[in-house]
């Protein structure tokens, strides 16, 4: 597949929504070390929209996550070329705050990552770090964050309890409100259902549909019905190159790449 | 028929097997049990030695703790050849040891763990292997060389440069006046107390280092991905995370900081009655001993060996309180 077509169909994808499109990724080449990760990567994420990105393992959709809010860069050796721009803005430039970026892109991991801290705490330390809040202003902020993750009823006895004491998928959703508790403008899900069961996974999946509706969101996953379910643009990823972009019923009804069609029939990956 | 013959030879033929296993599990078995019971009498050795120890100290303090009493715990005086009865209190010891220990960690735990810190989530790649190198060899100089060196080198330079600077600066202040007071001299608790935060260094460092290493990246990167520095990364998640191991490493620290003799003994002056000002000279336990043991019979030995014992209840007490103290963070921290 070759990039002109792909460029098409970005531009293609952006007509047929029209909507506004929040992040451009243009020409990301991204490297660990010498090794290359991605090639010449060129695609949008809309506002309003989940983007979920699919491929085999080790074709490059968590690297190109991690670039968006450039988690890279605690690592030395890796590095990224080309244009990422956020509003306009390139995120890739060196003399970025990180700090501030990273607040306005939030991510959720794939095994939750609750702090050693109680649960209050792991909504409020974020929230902390950027704005002056009054106690009853925090305990709002924190209510809100806790109702929009699901996870208010399970907890609000217990917000004095560590966070570590919670099951698998509360700690998830833990770690969605207090992603949402800073007010991000973009949400970055790797694989955030992989380790859970699947009641806890269907209701991650109800609450990334009901974020949309604020958030510019992008997803990870192996998972093809998942990826069927929330998303409203797939990108497919091979080898570190995006084989195929565009609106999700279509390219699961109707991949344009035989590559594509292998993979989410299952034929490989 | 042929194949009743057959397995009737068989039969003798397995039974004979069977025998011969029976035989050689046996001698397993025997093997085995001469294992179990050497493995035994190793595991109980040291119940035995640490009570022979516990017991040759009472036996060997007994005299010293049938004259003075726990008068022994509140008499400063340090007189074994006063008439008619030699005089001998613990109090200066102790308050040495005590407080050299405690200005040592007070000292070294926040340097530990600052170049621990360093060296886990600041340092470039290049740095880390030479530092961390320096650190483990600190760990491996023997404590007489830093009795003389801190006799020759550091002392001088501390009482001509920092000491009176420090008693200057804090002249006019009450209390810190005292703390803090003159004259300048070689031989003081703070120069020991420096010696020892230098020699419990490399434990602090090594071991925060290693719990440090166990904080998993994906916690750090939630937090780097709040939009945190790594001051309020290490703050609020690696601390936090660590503390359990990091606790126990400073009290390790602290046990090796009460029991250090040698370097201490250089450096501290030797001065049983106690001064407020910690550029004085004092003394601890074991320099104590340590200078005085091959001089000494009678109710001074005694006194010594009561000295002794009081410095292993002390250290006893530092570990049960620092593994009460961990019980009560797991239990905190819900785990």
């Amino acid at each position: 597949m070759s990039q002109v077509s792909t460029a098409e169909q970005i531009e293609a994808g952006a007509s047929a929504f029209g909507p506004h499109v929040r992040v451009a990724i243009k020409n990301l080449d991204f490297f660990y070390g010498t090794s290359q990760a991605l090639r010449a990567i060129s695609l949008p994420l809309y506002a309003n929209k989940v983007t979920a990105f699919i491929g085999p393992s080790g074709c490059g959709k968590s690297t190109l996550l991690r670039v968006l809010n450039r988690m890279y860069d605690l690592y030395p050796n890796q590095r990224a070329e080309g244009e990422v721009l956020l509003d306009g803005e390139n995120i890739l430039a060196p003399d970025l705050d990180l700090n501030l970026l990273r607040a306005r892109v939030g991510m959720v991991f794939q095994k939750p990552t609750p702090f050693p801290m109680s649960i209050y705490d792991n909504i409020a330390f974020g929230v902390r770090l950027y704005e002056k809040l009054s106690r009853s202003e925090m305990d709002e902020r924190v209510e809100q964050s806790l109702t929009r993750a699901a996870l208010w009823k399970e907890v609000k006895d217990k917000l004095t309890a560590s966070g570590l004491s919670l099951s698998g998928g509360q700690q998830q959703r833990l770690c969605i409100a207090r992603t949402v508790a800073v007010k991000p403008e973009v949400i970055l899900f790797d694989e955030p259902c992989s380790a859970l069961d699947p009641i806890s996974t269907a209701r991650i999946e109800e609450l990334i549909d009901e974020l949309k509706h604020d958030y510019t969101i992008a997803i990870v996953t192996h998972n093809m019905q998942q990826a069927s379910r929330v998303s409203d643009t797939t990108a497919f990823m091979y080898l570190g190159e995006l084989m195929e972009f565009g609106k999700t019923n279509e390219m699961f009804t109707r991949p344009q790449n035989p590559k594509t069609q292998d993979y989410i029939t299952g034929r490989f990956g | 028929m042929s194949e009743v013959v057959l397995s009737e030879q068989t039969r003798t033929k397995l039974a004979a097997n069977a025998d011969a296993r029976v035989g050689h599990l046996r001698r397993l078995l025997a093997g085995d049990a001469a294992f179990y019971w050497a493995c035994r009498i190793a595991a109980y050795s040291v119940l035995l030695l640490l009570g022979g120890i516990i017991v040759s100290l009472i036996v060997g303090a007994w005299p010293a703790i049938k004259t003075f009493g726990y008068h022994f715990l509140t008499t400063q005086r340090w007189a074994p050849s006063a008439r008619p009865e030699p005089i001998l209190g613990g109090l200066g010891p102790i308050y040495g040891t005590l407080v050299s220990s405690a200005i040592a960690m007070l000292i070294a735990v926040p340097v530990g763990l600052g170049i621990a810190i360093f060296l886990t989530e600041l340092c470039p790649p290049r740095l880390r292997r030479p530092i961390g190198m320096a650190i483990e060899l600190l760990a491996g100089i023997p404590s007489i060389i830093y009795g003389m060196w801190g006799f020759f080198v550091l002392g001088p330079f501390l009482a001509d440069t920092f000491q009176p600077w420090v008693i200057s600066a804090f002249a006019g202040i009450p209390v810190l006046r005292d703390v803090f007071a003159g004259p300048a001299s070689n031989l003081s608790l703070f120069n020991a107390s420096l010696i020892l935060a230098i020699m419990v260094l490399p434990f602090i460092t090594a071991i925060a280092k290693d719990v440090f290493a166990t904080v998993p990246p994906v916690l750090k990167e939630a937090a780097y991905g709040l939009g945190c520095t790594t001051w309020e990364v290490v703050g609020n998640v690696v601390l936090p995370y660590t503390r359990v191991g990091v606790i126990g490493g400073g009290m390790l620290a602290l046990g090796r900081a009460l029991g250090e003799t040698m370097a201490v003994t250089f450096i501290i002056g030797n001065s049983f009655p106690i001064k407020a000002s910690i550029f004085a000279p004092a003394t601890t336990i074991s320099s104590a001993i340590a200078s005085e043991f091959a001089e000494s019979d009678g109710l001074h030995q005694s006194s010594l060996i009561l000295l002794g014992l009081l410095l292993f209840v002390l250290t006893f007490c530092v570990l049960s309180v620092a593994r009460l103290m961990l019980m009560r963070l797991e239990t905190k921290a819900g785990k």
